[in-house]
């Protein structure tokens, strides 16, 4: 369960009167089957997170539409898919556990299951330890492990995590690589990740979705055809490295528009 | 160091007019001063008129209170609203409120509602700015991912919205209280008939300094103490929201 469908999905912003009017994304279609780690790579602006808002249900395309197992998404979809995002969506006033509970009651879980679903969780990202912190007391890699375990909590068969590391340094980003390709190895979620990092984006995923400048299309999908869990091993591969030499080479001349154009995020 | 500055300062005021170097019907010594705080103490002439500014207070600051917090919150849930608001709020905030008083005069009388309108007036603007502020600001990324999860309305309130515009609306309400009590006080000084600065002026007018500058320390020590208790209660806040 949890197979997305995108289907000619086109997301504009501003007024079709308003001369800043963009057009982030255009014509998009792209089938993320039940299961797989898909990566979603481009320049700034080329309406990455937009497609993941549109998959969540926080936001309508303008046109196309998007279905999960068949159904049409209406609006958010809290039981079935769970956000990370970057630094600093956790509440910084409540503790890790207590933000982990908060997302449970959002999702409507009952108060006496919430509890244990919670601790599954936090255990499953390491922070036992850390569970009465608050935000401000932990590192910038602790604190995605958090909201990984908020996410994981809700239990949903699909995760859009919307460049979960991007504000950590590479080192850290690349351990939590590998912790998570750990993790989810055992949880067969259907995951988009969208990511600016070109090993990051090989590291993690069955498939790269490489986008084009604004307005975004897809220009390919790159299979990246290695068993998970991946490990230190695979990181420093020559495969690893042919498929992200391969990924640049596709970006290279989409970015440099980008730069020119100067389009932003 | 300022400690030594003020115990020079009282130190040359009570020599001075001790001294006779300066007008002790202007400047009283500090010891006349300590006799008729004393008095007023001990008399218990001071309570029916420090009890008429506290309660003028307290009731404009409940009125203002109550209005800038609602009409804030309502204009921060649009964006719209606050465009439009925020700088014609903030333009008028900076519009000398002491002007109004004549008119309040005419509309209340010179008793204390005439008083408790120009408090809640003074009031109103800094509460109503904070709680816009507050509320208007909250980070879009912790509302979008409280949204993701299906958070109802009311579970955005308390759970996101509530506790990150806190610390900003406290910091609005103590403003507005030292206002308030300041308009108050003010208030009372031009046209009354009670309340601490009424007798401030009555004391002046009467040639009696050493009163009139006692029933000032009362009202210098109630400012310190609003605002120490607020201070207080902000400090609070923050630290268990941060």
């Amino acid at each position: 369960m949890g197979g997305i469908s995108v289907r000619g999905v086109t997301q504009t912003f501003g007024a079709s009167d308003d001369a800043r009017r963009v057009t982030a994304l255009e014509d998009t279609t792209l089938e993320i089957p039940s299961g797989e780690l898909m990566c979603l790579i481009g320049p700034s602006g080329c309406g990455k997170s937009s497609l993941l808002d549109i998959i969540a249900g926080l936001a309508k395309p303008a046109a196309g539409s998007v279905t999960i197992d068949g159904e049409p998404v209406r609006g958010p979809l809290p039981k079935r898919v769970s956000f990370v995002f970057q630094e600093n969506a956790l509440f910084p006033w409540l503790t890790v556990e207590e933000n982990v509970l908060a997302a449970l009651a959002f999702q409507g879980v009952p108060k006496a299951e919430r509890r244990a679903r919670a601790d599954e969780a936090i255990a499953a990202v390491g922070l036992d330890a850390f569970r009465a912190h608050h935000p401000r007391q932990l590192s910038g890699g602790m604190k995605q492990r958090a909201q990984l375990a908020r996410a994981l909590s809700l239990q949903t068969e699909i995760l859009l995590m919307d460049e979960p590391f991007a504000a950590l340094d590479e080192q850290t980003r690349l351990l939590l690589g590998e912790d998570l390709s750990v993790l989810l190895a055992r949880t067969h979620k259907t995951i988009v990740f969208v990511t600016h990092s070109l090993v990051e984006a090989v590291f993690l995923a069955d498939r790269v979705a490489v986008f084009t400048a604004r307005p975004g299309r897809i220009k390919t999908v790159l299979n990246v055809d290695e068993p998970h869990p991946r490990t230190r091993s695979f990181m420093t591969s020559a495969k690893l490295a042919g498929l992200r030499n391969e990924l640049y080479d596709l970006l290279h001349d989409e970015v440099r528009k980008t730069m020119e154009t100067g389009a932003v995020a | 160091m300022q400690v030594a500055c003020i115990v020079a300062f009282f130190a040359a005021w009570q020599v001075g007019s001790s001294t006779g170097y300066l007008d002790p019907l202007i400047v009283p010594p500090l010891s006349a001063i300590a006799v008729a705080l004393t008095a007023l103490l001990g008399g218990g002439a001071l309570w029916p008129d420090a009890g008429v500014t506290l309660f003028e207070l307290a009731i404009a600051f409940a009125l203002a209170a109550g209005a800038g917090l609602t009409a804030g919150f309502i204009i921060s849930r649009s964006a719209l609203a606050v465009r439009v608001f925020d700088p014609l709020l903030a333009g008028l905030y900076a519009i000398p409120t002491i002007l109004l008083f004549p008119s309040y005069l005419l509309f209340f009388g010179i008793g204390p509602p005439s008083k408790i309108a120009l408090g809640a007036t003074m009031a109103f603007f800094p509460i109503v700015l904070a709680t816009i502020a507050g509320f208007a600001h909250v980070a879009p990324l912790r509302l979008r991912a409280a949204r993701s999860m299906g958070a109802s309305a009311p579970q955005l309130f308390w759970y996101v919205l509530l506790p990150e515009a806190f610390p900003v609306v406290l910091a609005g309400l103590r403003m507005g209280l030292i206002l308030g009590f300041l308009a108050v006080l003010g208030g009372e000084t031009l046209t009354s008939n009670a309340g601490l600065g009424h007798q401030i002026v009555t004391a002046a007018e009467s040639l009696d300094p050493p009163k009139m500058f006692a029933y000032i320390v009362v009202a210098v020590v109630l400012a310190v103490a609003l605002n120490g208790l607020t201070s207080y209660a902000e400090q609070r806040a923050r630290t268990s929201a941060a």
